[in-house]
């Protein structure tokens, strides 16, 4: 196990290093850089640009460099944790993605759960009665959960919060609390804003979950040890929770991998429609804009995080299920 | 000594079971008809396949069957709300016919107020002649299945901030948002089927790299990457060429899973007696794998393919959402939808968020499809 996990280690430096180099070559792509559209916004409001300023700006960043000195001052500066500089917000990146993750965190593992609390009773309802009407129906909903454009529910949600519970539009709270220290009105008003992006992130995701659970727990109900059981005349109930259940639950334990950047994106659409302060809008900011380390810091945090995170779940598969070996080809 | 019986009888090996010719044509047949009879039963992809073929016939002929063309403006209209079609008017027969609009300006909150004229009534033509279009680039004509009467104005869906008829624009846009997916899942296809093919038949090396290349690609969460991508189309590029590179962003990050499906089919294949036969025959490994091998399996690719068009179109919707998709003139339903992003739209003109209805109906539809195929490319079931 610990050579497993070393070799696994081990590999990820590749890995990372080839992904940093195209998540370095994508943010370089744009034509232009960042005061290229700095000088044409400064421009168009009119305002007369100075090019000693610019000439300086350019030098202090090192956009005048070779795009391979660029890349190692930016990869080297990732390794000791300097994430570069945000050229819109004028401040360190660690600063500026600080804030917003911690919002983001709450908002994604809120919706985590809501997701895992409504997806496990249907999905296991859906598997033991497959074709009764609950099934159908249930399968439907979620069929249109899957189908319809979330930034759309999000609109409609937002319009009918605002109509029937008087919540205000968009933004996580009310707008007086922001930049207010925390209080317990401050948390309320979040709560209040909280429930519309959990719900409307969630629904994608239980759409999706119901019917993989559905599908797993429909495979492992038929097998002989189920059979086996229920002809021993186990409890119904103790019988889908003892055994098909814990089979059909690898999948999810594979999820995991992808569970843990979608925490940090925070849905990017939903939340840009909502004006959530995560750090999606944030990142579409600074992807239209071209302030490449800000956009390449996020990326690149994102792409570790998955790495990081189909290890977890690979190990974790390999704990809980002795079925599944380290070791390639010696169960043959 | 006992003797036994011995029938004198030429051997039938087939005198156990008797095939009726029925039961030998269904053994017999290709693999395709074999998962076309299986389709054939699933009624909700029969359903949706036709759902499929009606829309894309609707989004053929988009130009004859809206009254409008897509940059119509009607600057008299503008938000005008959805009008219905009536058939009778004060107990009288007319036929299809919609009331003209009064339109009035709410000075209090300077809100456009539309309201049905009853004394207005404006019969529907059909087969009539309305704003020029070239069909397809082959005919030049004016010809519309139906249009407003002369002199009015037919808005079945309302219209948006410049008076465009919605109705028209939803059936224009259909024909961009259609076919994005099929290009995006024609070219994932090639992509995936090469290069998994690639790596599957030749193993070892080439086979690691690819390996290593596609979980790489798969570590990027999709969307962040879509929007980076989409983000490098430079805004100088005509809409059509924007149009081909998100095309081809939506194809470039979706073959991976087919090129898995294809090399672990491979592996196993390769080692089968009628590959090496056609290797020791002289065959090149492109007509091995494509002449031989891939048949195979072709029909498991197909519908595992037809289940990531809705994903493609959705992302196509989002992106344009976004703002970083198509842009106008091109007009998709994403691009619709962005003019849907306001909180305003969903209070004051709730119409211009119908083109998710299509949206939804096509995706679902080629959910439905997608699995139907799935099942019926599967042996097994």
């Amino acid at each position: 196990m610990a050579v497993y996990l070393l070799k696994r280690l081990l590999f990820m430096v590749p890995t990372l290093f080839v992904i940093s180099v195209l998540v370095f070559v994508i943010i370089q792509l744009p034509p232009g850089d960042y005061l290229e559209t700095y000088i044409a916004e400064l421009e168009s409001q009119g305002e007369s640009v100075d090019p000693d300023r610019i000439e300086f700006l350019r030098a202090e960043y090192g956009l005048d460099k070779p795009m391979y000195e660029q890349y190692f001052v930016w990869a080297s500066g990732m390794l000791v944790g300097d994430y570069g500089y945000s050229f819109e917000y004028g401040l360190p990146v660690n600063e500026v993605i600080g804030d917003r993750l911690f919002l983001t965190v709450i908002i994604s593992v809120v919706t985590i759960l809501f997701t895992w609390a409504i997806a496990f009773p249907i999905g296991i309802y859906s598997a033991t009665h497959q074709y009764s009407w609950g099934d159908y129906g249930l399968s439907f909903v979620g069929f249109i959960g899957l189908a319809t454009p979330n930034f759309l529910l999000a609109l409609i949600m937002l319009y009918l919060a605002n109509v029937y519970f008087g919540t205000s539009i968009g933004g996580l709270m009310d707008p007086e609390y922001i930049d207010q220290p925390w209080s317990v009105d401050k948390l309320l008003s979040v709560l209040e804003h909280l429930w519309i992006p959990v719900v409307v992130i969630g629904t994608s995701g239980t759409a999706g979950m119901i019917r993989r659970l559905r599908a797993n727990l429909l495979d492992e109900l038929q097998k002989q040890y189920v059979v086996t059981a229920r002809a021993k005349g186990m409890e119904e109930k103790k019988l889908v929770r003892k055994y098909p259940l814990r089979m059909a639950m690898n999948f999810f334990i594979a999820d995991i991998g992808s569970l843990l950047p979608s925490v940090i994106s925070g849905a990017e659409i939903t939340a840009i429609v909502l004006s959530l302060p995560t750090t999606g809008p944030m990142m579409l900011n600074a992807l239209q804009s071209q302030d490449m380390y800000l956009a390449g810091s996020f990326l690149m945090f994102l792409a570790l995080l998955t790495v990081v995170g189909v290890m977890v779940s690979d190990l974790l598969l390999a704990l809980l299920d002795p079925r599944i070996r380290l070791q390639g080809g010696a169960a043959k | 000594m006992t003797t036994h019986f011995v029938s004198q009888e030429p051997f039938d090996p087939h005198s156990v079971e008797k095939l009726t010719p029925e039961q030998e044509r269904l053994y017999l047949s290709s693999q395709w008809r074999l998962m076309w009879l299986k389709l054939k039963r699933h009624r909700l992809a029969v359903g949706s396949s036709i759902v499929l073929v009606v829309i894309y016939l609707f989004a053929f002929f988009c130009e004859f069957l809206s009254p409008y063309n897509l940059h119509t403006r009607n600057t008299d209209f503008i938000y005008a709300p959805p009008q219905r079609v009536h058939l009778f008017h004060d107990g009288g027969f007319i036929g299809p016919f919609v009331y003209g609009h009064t339109y009035r300006l709410n000075m209090e909150n300077l809100k456009r107020e539309y309201s049905p004229d009853r004394s207005d009534i404006q019969k529907i033509r059909f087969f009539c002649r309305g704003d020029a279009y070239d069909f397809w680039g082959l005919v030049e004509t004016d010809v519309h299945l139906f249009c407003p009467a002369a002199n009015g104005h037919l808005f079945l869906l309302g219209t948006d901030r410049l008076g465009r008829d919605m109705y028209s624009r939803i059936l224009h846009g259909a024909k961009i948002s259609l076919t994005i997916g099929l290009v995006g899942i024609v070219l994932s296809f090639i992509l995936g089927i090469v290069i998994g093919g690639i790596a599957g038949y030749y193993g070892g090396f080439v086979d690691n790299a690819i390996q290593r290349l596609i979980e790489i690609l798969r570590s990027f969460p999709e969307l962040p990457l879509w929007m980076a991508l989409s983000a490098t189309l430079p805004v100088t590029w005509s809409p059509i060429l924007v149009f081909f590179g998100i095309t081809l962003i939506l194809a470039l990050l979706d073959w991976t899973g087919l090129a898995r499906a294809v090399r672990s089919k491979l592996l196993s294949l390769r080692e089968e007696d009628y590959c090496t036969a056609a290797q020791l025959m002289g065959a090149k490994p492109g007509r091995i794998i494509g002449r031989h091998l891939l048949p195979g399996f072709m029909s498991h690719l197909i519908a595992s393919a037809s289940l990531s068009i809705p994903g493609m179109i959705l992302g196509e919707t989002a992106l344009s959402f976004l703002g970083l998709g198509l842009r106008s003139p091109i007009t998709s339903w994403g691009v619709l939808l962005n003019e849907a992003q306001n909180i305003n739209v969903v209070a004051l003109y709730p119409w211009l968020m119908l083109p998710v209805v299509p949206v939804i109906v096509v995706i679902l539809a080629f959910n439905f499809l997608g699995d139907g195929l799935r099942d019926a490319a599967d042996p097994y079931k």
